[in-house]
């Protein structure tokens, strides 16, 4: 039987979650024993080259780049998980959920007291740049997701314990000190 | 000692003076049962009903409802667990609550139900709120984003004449519980602690103090809430 096929993205995150699939130390050897890897930051392969099994999101959804990410994961990735705060539930970048998009690149471009260099006022608004979309949304606002595994970042063990139960089918159980929401 | 009742939960015979609130009564017996809104020394008002019990078929709240001589109390039953669950959901989906961020991160109530129940995502749709963080007072910090408007500070926090420091203010959805302008200003540094403490959450904040504890030390980092409570 041919080993099941990864892929993981980094959306509205800050690749945390990633560095925390890092920290399961040695055991990524074994992980490289048990899984292929696809489409991933990890190995650098930028499109999907075959079905995949497991697709891990990291970072939820501020732009229309990261919702075409997002439906091309869902459309080849068998499984999809919400891997952290972010992508369970929009995390840091969602604290500008509620204000206004406009009010928000008002701040980050013009009036905000770090802003010096732009004499000209522009706003960024390139067809080569992304939209923003009205607030940062969760993943499974936008699709399905199967699987959630909370924590800013996941724990490494929580991480390693969610992906050895999928790979082998036994049943996963979670001692307490693994699911945390910081 | 006739005034002892004797009742069960989840079939375990127990036994507490008649009258005392389920919650306490199951405490003295080793049960936990868990609230939000609920402390000890205030009257008990069934507002969060994160406590709720069936009681000969009917759903009640454990903290206002006294103990009878052979009543039969159900508590740890799936579908009870899975009520309180969404009330924890609802509570995290209808404020804002950024733990990541957040100075109360794993000393909070609310946050240690999410771990006690295991909530990966909650069932409901996050709405994201605006709300306001109110800084002008000179000890604390009062963050709208994080109350779940359990009244305990309200109940629990006053000064001399028995005034309360905080208050509802506005209704329906616009309802909030505020610091009094007035009160604030004069409020010394021991009444900004006791309200940081009375508050379940991170919406009372003393200023100056936050992340004070190393992760692994906090109070619900390796013990889920409730441990405290055994015979
Ligand atoms: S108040 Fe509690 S649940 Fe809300 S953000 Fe802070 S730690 Fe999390
Ligand atoms: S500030 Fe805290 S104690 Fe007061 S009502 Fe809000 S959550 Fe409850």
């Amino acid at each position: 039987m041919s080993k099941p096929v990864i892929a993981t993205t980094s959306l509205a995150g800050c690749f945390g979650c990633h560095m925390s699939i890092l920290d399961i130390d040695e055991r990524i050897l074994q992980l490289f024993d048990l899984v292929e890897f696809n489409k991933s930051p990890i190995d650098d392969i930028k499109k999907f080259t075959k079905p995949v099994d497991i697709g891990i999101i990291e970072g939820g959804c501020c732009n229309s780049e990261n919702v075409e990410v997002l439906k091309d994961f869902r459309k080849n990735c068998k499984i999809l998980i919400s891997l952290g705060e972010c992508a369970i539930m929009g995390g840091l970048p969602a604290l500008r959920n509620g204000i206004p998009v406009e009010e928000c690149l008002h701040e980050a471009y013009i009036g905000g007291p770090t802003v010096q260099l732009n004499t000209k006022h522009i706003l960024p608004n390139d067809d080569e740049l992304p939209m923003l979309l009205d607030k940062v949304y969760p993943c499974h606002e936008i699709v399905k997701i199967d699987y959630y595994l909370p924590g800013c970042p996941p724990r490494a063990d929580l991480i390693w314990d969610a992906l050895v139960a999928l790979i082998t089918g036994d049943p996963l159980k979670l001692p307490y000190e693994l699911i945390k929401f910081d | 000692m006739s005034n002892l009742a004797k009742f069960k939960i989840d079939g375990v015979e127990c036994m507490a003076e008649a009258g005392k609130f389920i919650v306490e009564a199951a405490r003295e017996n080793g049960i936990f049962i868990p609230t939000l809104c609920n402390m000890p020394g205030v009257k008990p008002q069934g507002a969060c009903r994160v406590c709720t019990v069936r009681i000969n078929g009917r759903l009640m709240t454990a903290c206002t409802t006294p103990i009878g001589d052979g009543m039969e109390i159900e508590s740890n039953k799936p579908d009870l667990i899975d009520i309180r669950k969404s009330i924890v959901e609802l509570l995290f989906v209808s404020g804002n609550h950024f733990c990541p961020a957040c100075e109360k991160s794993g000393d909070c109530e609310l946050q240690a139900l999410g771990y006690l129940y295991q909530m990966m995502v909650p069932r409901y749709p996050y709405d994201f709120p605006l709300r306001e963080v109110d800084a002008s007072s000179p000890y604390i910090i009062k963050d709208q984003n994080r109350c779940i408007m359990c009244k305990r500070c309200i109940k629990s926090v006053k000064d001399e004449e028995g005034r309360s420091y905080f208050a509802f203010h506005n209704r329906g959805d616009k309802l909030e519980v505020v610091l009094d302008k007035v009160l604030g200003e004069s409020m010394d540094k021991q009444t900004a602690e006791k309200a940081m403490e009375s508050c379940p959450v991170g919406s009372i904040l003393v200023k100056e103090k936050g992340f004070a504890k190393p992760i692994g030390t906090r109070k619900f980092d390796r013990k889920p809430i409730g441990s405290d409570v055994k015979l």
